[in-house]
């Protein structure tokens, strides 16, 4: 199982890094989205892919039981995905108010926080 | 259920059975203190008029509690709490040592120092944006940086610092905000998930977060794993954070569009936070992989700070001038880093707690600077020192120690680094160090002579000259100078201090022996 | 979308999917659920009342900005934590007891309590982000 994760992981990856490559914002935003999707897939293939035992431990019991899956890259994930539905959240505000302030949604257009036409600093006394 | 079945296995192999000192629930208090106040504080949002008067005494607590901590560590060592009592590995240990609890009180000072000038910068309209409640929970982000001692936690305090440092960079909503708030958002995102990726593969090879545990375990891991990989994808990732040279630019395209007092929290705290982890992460846990990226980190660092103070030479925005001489100080504390030895290390802590102190004083002065009339352009500024002498003088101590000159703070750690680059012969970086104070002096000195030596231009002046001398902002400012005139003259304590940090860092048995004592002591 | 089937069933559906979510919470300890996922399904009751009824209505309903739910809720799950300092124990250690309640004995904990303080912070940040992006739509 392990190796088909890891080319999937890597296409995604893929996805993600050329969707950072354009000059729209929302295809950023894209990108941003499947990244986070990739790295989880990353962490969860990084515990180690094992089948059909929950790590659930049963009653009468107090330790798992042998062969479970390691839960610990899921509680990994579930913060993962937690931070990155915020994040994702939030720059689909931010990047919505901008296109509509700064009426572009191309990241090549939005100058006005450092001017193509900067003046020098004065070069004498 | 849990009351009615007797556990089947031994509970001190789960839980941590040891006594907790009352002066170990210094290492949760910071951190506690500032999500209950964010809270409070996100609850009183529309009650501008108390939110300071809670957050600047909530802060000065604050202040008091690290220094406390730091007084704790220096008296017994390294100190853990284990939350809800799972025995480390698996339960996410805090633990700190000198280095995370100087870092802290630092940052709390200048927190502090925020507040304080937040009353005059931050009208009420910033105030209902909730410029405290972001204030407050950016310091619990920090401190949990400073404080963990499990990795993917020190990830989640990345991303608490994060979401507030977003909040407070749109605060208000204006254009060139967004502008800014666009690119600083993405690229720190792709930053904190390469953190992230790292963090998963460092996972997938050692089956533990655990800083302490991965320490013991890297020795062992070393002749099999990728390390190589995992800490070059780490160095990327923290540099990219840091804003240490190719992955820099965020930086200067936002630290000047929000309101003053966030630029200069974030030029003070945000980029140090980087820096901790690449001292915390390749320092501690990895230190051959960084003896073998050590040309890499050097090089790295020479082209930081060179090219972040020659951007500083060419901006007319004065705002923006700092934004690039706060990466050539990443840069000079990234030489600490590629050094790696006591020396090395000692210097670049003793930079970055100079750096906390110093830029956020400078944004501050700058601010106070063009609430007086003098604006931010360099073409328009003019006639500060008649306006006020103090503010000026003020301003001046600053641009000395930002440059590095004698007696102030940003002397030592400089001395500490050309010092250590020469032992190892590394004469390029002792003298791109040098090179780089050279170029700020001519910086910070045109700054001086251009905004406040040089007569006001025409009207403008008269206009602004019946401001009067914001009380609060000036007190905080003179505050954050008094501290970097104390590290300047008086510099043997924090010299110390830095260099016993550093000798932690590079023998990490008192940390690991912290979370694990029934290991060591078998 | 606002139909008069949806609008006479959505506060029914709401008042179901905030009580299944309070269920939710509650049963969450040792079997699925908790805070988290219960108080995401209560911000979408919130939301489906959104859509059916607008933003207003909902904001009268909650009484409370979102963002002071989130506050209360944050304050709770971090004093959750400090109540364990009474016990001489760490920070975030799970502490029980065990009223009988007629006759039924009753499990407490400091964690039910962090997982309150949890549920407040999802059912606030969703559901201000939510309300939020809905009367951003009309402007």
């Amino acid at each position: 199982m392990e190796p088909l994760f890891a080319i999937l992981v890597g296409a995604l990856f893929t996805v993600a890094f050329y969707l950072f490559l354009s000059k729209h914002v929302i295809r950023i935003l894209m990108g941003a989205a499947i990244l986070g999707n990739a790295v989880n897939l990353l962490i969860f293939t990084a515990g180690r892919v094992t089948r059909e035992v929950p790590p659930v431990i049963g009653s009468g019991s107090d330790v798992l039981a042998a062969g479970a899956a390691n839960p610990l890259p899921q509680a990994l994930i579930l913060t993962a995905i937690v931070i990155s539905f915020s994040f994702f959240a939030f720059l689909l505000v931010l990047g919505f108010r901008a296109f509509q302030k700064l009426e572009t949604d191309r990241s090549d257009e939005m100058r006005l926080a450092e001017p193509v036409s900067d003046p020098s600093p004065p070069l004498g006394y | 259920m849990a009351s009615q079945s007797a556990p089947l296995v031994d509970l001190s192999a789960v839980y941590v059975t040891g006594p907790v000192a009352a002066a170990d629930w210094l290492v949760a208090a910071p951190v506690v203190w500032c999500i209950l106040v964010g809270a409070v504080l996100v609850m009183l949002r529309k009650n501008t008029r108390v939110q300071p008067l809670i957050a600047i005494p909530a802060l000065g607590v604050l202040v008091l509690m690290t220094l406390a901590l730091v007084w704790h560590v220096i008296a017994n060592g390294t100190v853990t709490m284990t939350m809800g009592r799972w025995l480390p590995p698996f339960g996410i240990s805090f633990t700190v040592d000198l280095l995370g609890a100087f870092f802290a009180a630092t940052a709390s000072c200048v927190a502090l120092a925020a507040g304080i000038y937040g009353r005059t910068d931050v009208d009420d309209s910033g105030r209902r944006y909730g410029f405290y409640p972001f204030l407050v929970l950016i310091m619990a982000g920090i401190l949990g940086a400073f404080m963990t001692g499990d990795i993917f936690n020190l990830y989640v305090w990345f991303e608490v610092l994060l979401i507030s440092s977003f909040g407070l960079l749109v605060l208000g909503s204006e254009r060139a905000q967004l502008d800014g708030g666009v690119k600083y958002a993405f690229l720190n995102l792709i930053a904190t998930t390469l953190f992230l990726v790292a963090t998963g593969y460092l996972y997938g090879l050692f089956g533990t977060l655990n800083m302490a545990d991965i320490a013991v375990k890297a020795s062992e891991l070393r002749g099999t794993a990728p390390l190589m990989t995992l800490v070059t994808l780490y160095l990327l990732a923290f540099a990219m954070k840091a804003a240490a040279f190719p992955v820099n630019f965020w930086l200067p395209a936002s630290y000047h569009t929000p309101r003053l007092v966030v630029s200069a929290l974030f030029a003070g705290l945000l980029t140090k936070v980087g820096i901790y982890a690449l001292l915390r992460i390749l320092g501690m846990l990895f230190p051959f992989e960084r003896e073998a990226l050590s040309l890499v980190i050097a090089i790295v660092a020479a082209l930081t700070m060179i090219l972040g103070v020659v951007g500083a030479l060419a901006q007319n925005d004065i705002r923006r001038a700092l934004g690039f001489l706060v990466i050539s100080g990443i840069g000079v504390m990234m030489a600490g880093l590629a050094l790696g030895s006591p020396a090395g290390l000692a210097g670049a802590i003793f930079y970055a707690a100079h750096s906390m102190v110093v830029m956020t004083a400078l944004y501050f002065a700058v601010g106070i600077g063009a609430r007086l009339g003098g604006g931010f352009e360099l073409t328009r500024a003019g006639g500060l020192y008649a306006r006020s002498g103090l503010i000026a003088a003020l301003t001046l101590v600053l641009f000395l120690s930002v440059a590095g000159l004698p007696p102030f703070s940003g002397l030592w750690p400089k001395i500490m680094l050309v010092k250590a680059s020469l032992d190892v012969g590394a004469w390029w970086l002792a003298g791109a160090i040098l090179v780089t104070g050279l170029l700020t002096t001519i910086t910070v000195g045109r700054i001086w002579v251009l905004a406040y030596w040089r007569p006001a231009p025409g009207e403008a002046g008269e206009a602004a000259a019946a401001t009067p001398l914001p009380v609060g902002a000036t007190v905080a400012l003179a505050g954050l100078v008094a501290l970097s005139v104390a590290a300047g003259v008086w510099p043997e304590p924090v010299m110390a201090l830095a260099q016993d940090a550093a000798r932690g860092l590079l023998d990490p048995s008192a940390y690991v022996q912290s979370v694990f004592p029934a290991e060591a002591s078998q | 979308m606002r139909t008069l089937i949806f609008r006479s069933i959505a506060p029914f559906l709401t008042s179901l999917m905030v009580l299944f979510s309070i269920f939710v919470l509650l049963r969450g300890h040792n079997e699925p659920g908790g805070g988290f996922i219960g108080g995401l399904i209560a911000a979408s009751a919130l939301a489906i009342y959104g859509i059916a009824c607008g933003v207003a209505a909902v904001r009268r309903a909650i009484h409370f900005h979102p963002m002071a739910i989130s506050a209360v809720g944050l304050f709770m799950a971090a004093l959750a934590g400090v109540l364990s300092v009474f016990a001489g124990v760490p920070y975030m250690t799970g502490l029980w007891i065990y009223p009988s309640l007629f006759g039924v004995e009753l499990a407490l904990s400091s964690v039910l309590v962090f997982d309150v303080g949890v549920y407040l912070v999802v059912v606030g940040a969703i559901s201000s982000i939510a309300l939020g992006l809905e009367e951003g739509d009309r402007d």
